[in-house]
């Protein structure tokens, strides 16, 4: 059967209707924050606690965006007659976003996790020069990432809870094993000892 | 004394209606265009719901610099916008609102001609900038508009013509007497035809070839700037106003409805205005731009055909009755 004329015209016209009665779907944003979804790319936050001045992070960067200064020190030796430690003290931590490009390549290979994804994105600057950020700065950063999104039902147990799982099942079945054999020679006593 | 201070009232109310109504219709626009694009339109200018977006508009108009460019005919070009908006204002003046003598600016016997004719010349206005900018597109603009001007206001004179018809007369006062609800059915391909015709004619989308910003900038309008290109923005809201009253008053009855003789006549056609004026938007929104050639096809094999039909129609019922 051919279309009623006009049918098309009038479909437009009731596309454009229901649309009206619908929700919109404009973001308010500076009057309301964005719902950004988990894992956003916004900012990376340094937890400098961690950092142990390796240069992982800066080696690994595409963009050589990352400054890292530091100098060693050395402490004494914890014990007399011992040998004297040294470990390296960070100096300067920067990111240059201006030229960062959200890679997160540094995140991935930094091996004392130091480094983290933030979704704080508010942070546009006149100067360009001002899209470099020191230390101090990525420390704050440190406050706004969010916590690790649970895992997926049914996921793979973590791996630092596998392994410490498996060192305390270790332990219960070995004190398990002592409490038995200890039963078993208190047994083997009685019998013994009733002659 | 007292002739002076009447005349004066009347006048005064037109033109605030004149000065309002347009704003209010752009108002509309906005918003109701925004949510059927899923948007929300304006927000903030004025508070609540930008209700004030058209006025911080027009401040914006008023502080442009304006512009004449050096080769345009300095006169034409500048007194263009005045040509385009005026006759909006005239027309306004003798459509009825209400029943009586009390509810209309000035009663013209021959309203449907003086109506006809003064719109006729708003569509001046563009003609009259096209070809005083200098500037090609601003000529192609101004020649689509003469085209279309050309092919529909013939649909729309005939459509009028039909309506005067079963009246019996040409006075828009006159019609309104003689409404009766079945006229409704009776000259509802007229009333298409009209309202159809009318909209090209304003060079609304979708009949908006003259003024395609796509593809000839703003046609006439390319050249204008300031307070003088926010009064042929003027001129197109007024313009809306004014089909939507006349074909209110032409074909669905003006101000008959429920207590329509009893005081409430200016409501229904206001309502029946508003109503209109939503649908002129809501073409807008929902289809593309007609092309040159199917804009001048639509109206010589669709909209006259249709337009004597149905004049054939209203004469043939008219003898059937009398």
């Amino acid at each position: 059967m051919p279309p009623i004329p006009g049918s098309g015209l009038a479909k437009g016209l009731a596309v454009t209707l229901r649309t009206m009665t619908r929700k919109t779907v404009t973001a308010q944003y500076p009057d309301a924050q964005p719902e950004l979804p988990p894992r956003s790319r916004g900012v990376i936050g340094l937890f400098e606690e961690n950092c142990t001045v390796c240069m992982l992070c800066a080696r690994e960067c595409p963009d050589w965006c990352i400054y890292i200064d530091s100098h060693k020190e050395t402490s004494p030796p914890a014990a007399p007659g011992g040998r004297e430690r040294s470990r390296n003290v960070l100096d300067r931590f920067a990111i240059d976003f201006s030229l960062c490009m959200y890679c997160g390549i540094c995140i991935e290979v930094c091996p004392f996790d130091a480094l983290f994804w933030s979704p704080e994105f508010e942070y546009a600057e006149t100067d360009i020069h001002e899209l470099t950020h020191e230390r101090d700065k990525l420390r704050e950063w440190m406050w706004t990432v969010p916590e690790p999104p649970a895992l997926d039902p049914g996921a793979e147990e973590p791996k630092e809870i596998a392994a410490a799982r498996k060192a305390a099942d270790k332990l219960a079945a070995q004190r398990a094993q002592e409490q038995r054999e200890q039963q078993e020679r208190n047994q083997a006593d009685e019998k013994g000892g009733t002659p | 004394m007292n002739d002076v201070s009447d005349v004066a009232l009347r006048l005064a109310i037109v033109f605030v209606v004149f000065l309002v109504a347009p704003l209010l219709v752009g108002q509309t626009e906005h918003k109701v265009m925004a949510h059927m694009q899923g948007r929300l339109g304006p927000m903030y200018a004025g508070g609540f719901h930008g209700w004030a977006q058209l006025v911080a508009d027009g401040v914006k108009f008023a502080q442009k610099e304006d512009v004449v460019p050096a080769a345009a005919d300095r006169r034409v070009f500048q007194l263009a916008p005045a040509v385009a908006l005026l006759p909006y204002l005239l027309v306004l003046v003798v459509i009825p609102v209400g029943p009586g003598d009390g509810a209309v600016g000035q009663a013209v016997d021959a309203g449907i001609f003086f109506v006809l004719a003064v719109m006729g010349i708003g569509v001046l206005g563009s003609l009259m900038a096209g070809w005083a900018s200098a500037n090609k597109f601003s000529l192609l603009g101004g020649l689509r508009t003469a085209a279309q001007l050309l092919s529909y206001e013939l649909p729309m004179l005939l459509t009028a013509a039909s309506v005067a018809m079963a009246a019996g007369t040409v006075s828009l006062t006159g019609i309104l007497d003689a409404f009766a609800w079945w006229w409704l059915p009776w000259q509802i391909v007229g009333a298409l035809v009209f309202f159809v015709a009318g909209l090209a004619e304003l060079q609304r989308p979708p009949f908006d070839m003259p003024v395609a910003d796509s593809e000839i900038i703003f046609g006439a309008y390319t050249e204008y700037t300031g307070l003088r290109f926010a009064l042929f923005l003027l001129a197109e809201y007024a313009g809306i106003v004014v089909l939507c009253a006349l074909t209110t008053v032409l074909f669905l009855g003006g101000w008959h409805g429920p207590f329509g003789a009893d005081g409430l006549g200016w409501l229904w056609t206001v309502l029946k205005t508003a109503l209109l004026a939503f649908v002129v938007i809501w073409l807008r929104v929902s289809y593309p731009r007609l092309r040159e050639d199917q804009l001048q096809k639509l109206a010589w094999t669709t909209l006259v055909p249709l337009a004597l039909a149905q004049i054939a129609l209203t004469g043939i019922v008219k003898v059937a009755i009398n």
